[in-house]
């Protein structure tokens, strides 16, 4: 039977009617409009779905709507939609990291929260953080680069 | 000349619109799947016509507008759709000219143009393009002859203009799988297991009640497809559809048919090149084999495909290669006439050749047809991707020298067994479909799969006499098409791998031994300069390995030096590359194309294998399809050789073939033995380490 499941996304109280077995990416994408977590494999393999559930780090292809009642999401759009946008966003931008660009949503996300939790990676530290994701393109070089940038940014004096 | 995208569609208006929001529009047939090539003729139609960039509005890919420009395939949308941009914008803008001339009683060649607007001298005329559009007949033929802008004036071609198509994509937008028409329903099919599979029961009972919401179950045949307008429903059904369906699947696969040598035990059809020779007895000779594995393309995002029939019309959205081959297939297989059918291209994720794109959209177009009405939007599931899509075929490659008594090969015979390259025959679900049994085959032209494999088979070296004999297996184990680079990874993985065998055997360097059989001067070039780069001269005990090639002989020239660590596994330390590519377009975007070129072939060399058994594709996810990951990818360094003289060439696939003779050779270079098979597993470096 469909349930009404509550949550947060983005700072944005939201409630939903659906099954508790439906996935949260169905949710996002198709009940509440969010496309920036994308379908890559269903299996929490590939990260191009990651979101940000109460402060970690889930792929929502593989995630339950039921087990995120009342909880505090955080998606891609919050970063690219925030005013003044993420440091990563024009820092991808400047690095042109990408090149079909569908890997980078999830990465994205990855990213600032590796940020939150460490103004001062190393690269090496990037790569390990970002390892989940996969990258077909070969464009990891441009994302590591772009990931240093913005680093470097929040780390300058405001 | 004329382009062969101009010699279908001359006239200017199908190309260049001048639309009442004061920009230019640009329509062209080739399309976007995040190689940049939307950025790229931007920035020409830009130049040709004294734009910004910012003033062009490109459209791709739809059959009721764009112009037929087939398959964008084979690293040649800069050399077709870019010369023939050229040519439209530069005749459009000479007759815009030509009546401001009129108007304001001068001659032509006193007028410029500015982002638009046009001057006489440094003065402003008060005219533009826009102003003039109603005046000036676009309705013509493009005129061969349309003066075209000296290179040395070029103010936006050669610049690093960023992505037009990259924003949307980082802000949760910008692909067919973001389209949600009102009215969708999510459809899931329930794939045939082989071709010649029949479905013997389907508990329809457990399928509704395993979806957990309401849902149209379709069969026609053997084709099965579920429908709800919840995406989680329709998923559920789908596996639970799968989990009931009993098939009668005749296909049996054996443990050998996962594995290129097995193409040498099957029938082919052959076809020659050049003056293949076996060396005579006596005479100083050397031979080895090279193999490569089945290959996925392995797209992040699995094919989507949406379509929609109402009023005896049909409308799909497709992230095709080829909007307008795709809907004359999609026509023929469907049994519709091409005018009823009309295909809009929309993006998907990087498909690096033929996917499951096309079949996806055919899925979507069976299912609305017989479902009027709604949009239908079918999306295959990884594993679907994976276990259907057409994957790039096994190869051998046997290459055969006549060593002169200098050591330089005074022959090169290079014999190859191939799978089909270039397979776009028949659509994935006919098969499924009632009387397709009796169906007779639908077979692309067997002179399309022979041009894949020999890709880059001729030599890339002055050799005086060479030779190349193609056996075409056409009836491969699984469903095979065109991989990124076709026959050109494993043709210069195997060439450059046998070149640094023929040094070794001279008692000479690999570089100054390929120096030695070359004296174009461009490629002379871009090995010399990839030798700088990387420190050749000054290994002081790093294993470097060296490939090089000039893409399809007459392209691009690509040289890469890997430097790897080798010992149980490889790893990948250092990739340098230098390049001659002509003319540059997007030095920046050219650099991101051959950059991604070589680090998917590193994957492929060092980790990717398709997996078979009994019954199919057995490597289905992510677990079972290894790829490399960003903790294994070495920085990468690439420098562009300047060469505005000379003609653009392609980029996309020119890098991965030079790429993998380069690991190739850093790997024998490590380990002090030569492995001549794809990938470079743990269990292939033993095989070989213990064979030696």
């Amino acid at each position: 039977m469909p349930a009404s499941i509550a949550f947060t996304v983005n700072g944005r109280p939201v409630e939903v009617s659906a099954e508790p077995e439906d996935t949260l990416l169905d949710l996002l994408r198709n009940h509440l409009g969010l496309t920036g977590a994308r379908f890559g494999c269903g299996a929490g393999q590939c990260g191009a779905c990651a979101v940000i559930v109460d402060g970690e780090l889930k792929a929502a292809c593989h995630t339950e709507a039921g087990a995120i009642a009342g909880a505090k999401l955080t998606t891609v759009e919050a970063l690219s939609a925030s005013s003044p946008p993420h440091p990563l966003i024009a820092a991808f931008l400047e690095k042109q990291a990408g090149q079909c660009g569908f890997c980078l949503n999830g990465i994205l996300v990855s990213a600032s929260l590796l940020l939150e939790r460490n103004r001062e990676p190393s690269r090496a530290e990037i790569a390990e953080a970002l390892d989940w994701h996969l990258c077909r393109c070969g464009a990891h070089n441009r994302i590591l680069n772009a990931v240093e940038l913005a680093a470097s940014r929040l780390k300058e004096p405001a | 000349m004329l382009p062969p995208s101009l010699q279908k569609t001359p006239s200017l208006a199908r190309w260049v619109s001048f639309r009442p929001d004061r920009k230019v529009g640009l329509n062209v047939g080739k399309v976007e799947f995040g190689q940049g090539v939307a950025t790229a003729l931007t920035q020409i139609a830009a130049e040709e016509l004294d734009l910004a960039p910012e003033q062009v509005a490109i459209t791709f890919g739809d059959t009721e507008r764009a112009p037929d420009e087939g398959l964008t395939v084979g690293s040649m949308s800069i050399e077709v759709s870019g010369a023939s941009v050229r040519l439209v914008c530069a005749d459009v803008r000479r007759r815009f000219l030509g009546v401001a001339a009129e108007r304001l009683g001068c001659q032509a060649g006193d007028l410029g143009v500015d982002e638009g607007a046009i001057r006489r001298g440094r003065q402003s005329t008060g005219l533009d393009y826009w102003a003039l559009a109603d005046a000036v007949d676009l309705d013509a033929p493009v005129a061969e002859d349309a003066p075209l802008k000296d290179p040395a004036a070029y103010r936006v071609v050669g610049r690093s203009t960023p992505r037009i198509d990259l924003p949307s994509k980082l802000a949760g937008g910008g692909f067919i799988t973001d389209l949600r028409p009102a009215g969708l329903l999510h459809a899931r099919v329930l794939r045939q297991p082989s071709p010649a599979a029949r479905l013997q029961r389907l508990d329809e009972a457990a399928i509704r009640s395993a979806a957990r919401g309401e849902v149209d179950i379709l069969r026609d045949g053997d084709f099965v497809a579920v429908l709800a307008a919840s995406e989680s429903a329709a998923e559920r059904a789908v596996a639970a559809a799968e989990a009931v369906a009993v098939w009668d699947d005749p296909r049996r696969i054996s443990p050998e048919q996962q594995e290129a040598p097995w193409l040498r035990s099957q029938p082919t059809e052959d076809n020659v090149l050049g003056e293949p020779q076996a060396p005579a007895q006596g005479v100083r000779q050397h031979r080895a084999t090279y193999a490569k594995p089945y290959i996925s393309h392995a797209s992040m995002g699995p094919s989507v495909g949406l379509a929609q029939y109402a009023a005896g019309r049909l409308t799909v959205w497709s992230h095709t290669q080829g909007p307008y081959p795709l809907r004359d297939r999609i026509a023929r297989a469907a049994g519709l006439a091409a005018e009823q059918v009309t295909l809009r291209h929309a993006q998907g994720s990087g498909c690096y050749g033929h996917n499951g794109a096309d079949d996806a959209a055919f899925d979507a177009a069976l299912i609305a047809l017989r479902r009027p009405g709604p949009p239908i939007r079918v999306q295959w599931r990884r594993e679907d991707e994976f276990g259907f899509e057409p994957v790039g075929t096994a190869m051998i490659v046997e290459l055969a020298a006549e060593l002169d008594e200098a050591g330089r090969p005074a022959s090169w015979t290079c014999e190859i067994w191939s799978g089909p390259h270039g397979n776009r025959g028949r659509l994935l679900a006919e098969t499924a479909l009632p009387g397709a049994a009796e169906a007779p085959p639908v077979r692309p032209p067997s002179n399309r799969m022979f041009s894949g494999a020999v890709r880059n088979a001729p030599p890339s070296y002055d050799i005086p006499r060479w030779g190349v004999i193609d056996h075409l297996v056409r009836e491969t184990p699984v469903y095979c098409s065109s991989l990124r680079t076709l026959g050109a990874l494993q043709n210069v993985f195997a060439a450059e791998g046998f070149v640094d065998e023929l040094a070794a055997l001279a008692g000479e360097d690999p570089l100054a031994y390929r120096l030695s059989l070359t004296s174009d001067p461009r490629a002379r070039a871009v090995i010399e300069t990839a030798a700088e780069m990387a420190g050749w001269a000054r290994r002081d005990g790093r294993a470097l390995g060296i490939g090089y090639a000039r893409y399809k002989n007459t392209g691009a020239y690509i040289a890469v030096i890997a430097q790897v660590e080798a010992a149980e596994s490889v790893r990948l330390k250092r990739i340098w590359c230098a390049g001659d590519i002509g003319l540059v377009i997007n030095p920046d975007g050219a650099r991101n194309q051959i950059e991604g070129g070589i680090l998917m072939a590193a994957s492929w060399c060092l980790k990717e294998q398709v997996r078979f058994d009994e019954r199919g594709i057995a490597s289905r996810t992510f677990g079972d399809y290894p790829m490399l990951r960003f903790s294994e990818v070495p920085p990468v360094e690439v420098r562009l050789i300047e060469q505005a003289d000379a003609a653009s060439v392609g980029i996309g696939e020119a890098s991965s073939g030079p790429a993998a003779g380069a690991i190739g050779n850093a790997v024998a270079a490590a380990l002090g033995v030569r492995v001549r098979e794809l990938p470079f597993t743990r269990e292939r470096l033993a095989s070989a380490i213990l064979a030696a």
